[in-house]
């Protein structure tokens, strides 16, 4: 457990850094343009156009499968006796 | 009286983030939800609201209920058949400042024996002119877990677990019609993890059927990786095709893959269709076994059928309404929807004790359909 999370502090760590210094050192250019992003702002792209739904198909699965996590906010603590 | 259920994810109240630097649309959502497969029916409802203030906080309440009705497999084996309501509410914050956002909240489930209190926080940071959008995530559960008897709790019996979860989220925007995402969560577990109420068969030569029952053990540590992405791309005809994938494993020894595809297409200006199909494979603890050898065979032993290995294949259809409400202006939109999922379930290693068989072992694999319905009234005000 623990060196799980080390690395996963680690990752966080790296991917901190790395994003500071991206946006600290070079001003990237956005290649998608505000104005171009009509499509993308469309309520069907969403991946929850319904959060509560969403939440509990997650919670379906979750009580049925021995997977869980990286659902999109994470899980809950789970009470599946 | 067993239990069934659990904290829903987070979902709900801690909204998308992919739109770091602006704030949830204020809703309310009512949802009615109804599970009927395996001998186990769970149905409820659920009402979530959330609302913004000045620009910078969003707010959001969660209330939900599930009333279970539960004569499955192992009930049936092992045990009565029970009724069981289990009760959840959560409040969450959202703080926004600059291209940042901090969120907070807390989740608190209640069952008859088993008392979970959660409470999580995340940072959302938007980069690259809005086209990346980073989440840090920690959530922290606790859990009291009895047993009950004949419906009444038993005072003798009472453990407790914690979960704690790390997670960190990236959105980008690929190109003008691609959105791609990108999620990693490590999950650590301990404390009693397994139920007071599930057994393991072992082989018993001098019991009738061949077999016997004794209580299963598990390890009191679990630790999980989680790995998932997502693309979604806007078809030229504004339609979306979207995809899922998660890998997943344990330290009991679980690997699971889960696979996503879904299909959403509107029709006029009130009418959106989707429909879904979702595959999911794992493979089983490394505790797991239909069928041990002797009584006490191992350290720990399970026949939970969520540890088994199996297959399964959920089909979903989704028709949302959208309409305006008359003499209510403050109303913006409302939408009505249904959805319907059927999952099928096929296990590898988990055998139907219901059905007779000459030798223990040979029992028909067990195999389960569901019908999985929701009716959501929603407005944006």
């Amino acid at each position: 457990m623990r060196r799980s999370t080390l690395h996963f502090a680690r990752l966080v760590l790296a991917i901190s850094l790395g994003a500071g210094a991206l946006s600290a050192c070079s001003p990237i250019e956005p290649w998608v343009k505000p104005y171009e992003r009509e499509n993308l702002a469309d309520p069907i792209m969403a991946g929850d156009r319904f959060p509560i739904s969403t939440s509990y198909l997650d919670h379906v699965f979750e009580v049925r499968e021995g997977s869980r996590g990286a659902t999109g906010a994470g899980g809950g603590g789970c009470g599946c006796n | 009286m067993r239990l069934w259920s659990v904290v829903c994810g987070l979902w709900s109240i801690l909204g998308a983030p992919a739109l770091a630097g602006t704030l949830p649309d204020e809703r309310v959502d009512m949802l009615y939800h109804r599970y009927d497969g395996g001998g186990v029916t769970i149905d409820g409802p659920s009402i979530l609201v959330r609302k913004n203030f000045a620009d910078k906080v969003s707010v959001a309440a969660n209330y939900y209920v599930d009333m279970v009705s539960s004569a499955s497999i192992d009930v049936i084996a092992t045990a009565s058949p029970y009724e069981e309501e289990r009760t959840q509410w959560s409040i969450a914050a959202d703080y926004l400042s600059g291209s940042s956002t901090y969120s907070a909240g807390f989740i608190n489930s209640e069952e008859s024996d088993y008392v979970a209190n959660t409470w999580f926080a995340a940072v959302t940071q938007s980069m690259f002119g809005d086209l990346t959008t980073v989440t840090m995530h920690y959530k922290q559960g606790a859990n009291d877990i009895y047993r009950n008897i004949s419906g009444v709790r038993d005072p003798g019996f009472a453990q407790d677990s914690k979960t704690r979860t790390w997670g960190v989220s990236l959105s980008q925007v690929i190109t003008k019609n691609m959105l791609g995402s990108f999620n990693f969560d490590v999950i650590s577990d301990e404390g009693y993890l397994n139920s007071p109420y599930r057994s393991v068969r072992y082989v018993d030569p001098t019991a009738q059927n061949g077999y016997s029952y004794q209580a299963e053990i598990y390890p009191e540590t679990r630790t999980s990786n989680a790995l998932s992405t997502r693309l979604a791309y806007f078809l030229p005809y504004r339609a979306v095709i979207a995809a899922w994938y998660r890998y997943y494993n344990d330290s009991w020894g679980i690997v699971g893959n889960t696979g996503d595809l879904t299909y959403t297409q509107p029709v006029g200006n009130r009418w959106v269709f989707a429909g879904s199909v979702r595959y999911y494979t794992q493979t089983s603890a490394d505790f797991y076994s239909d069928l041990f050898p002797r009584r006490d065979y191992a350290n720990f032993l399970a026949r939970d059928k969520e540890l088994a290995s199996y297959t399964a294949v959920t089909l979903g259809a989704i028709a949302s309404y959208a309409f305006n409400v008359p003499r209510a202006p403050w109303i913006k939109r409302a939408e009505a929807t249904v959805r319907y999922d059927f999952m099928t379930i096929d296990y590898d290693d988990f055998h139907d004790v219901t059905q007779p068989a000459a030798v223990p072992g040979t029992e028909p694999l067990y195999s389960l359909d569901a019908n999985i319905f929701q009716a959501i009234f929603s407005i944006w005000f």
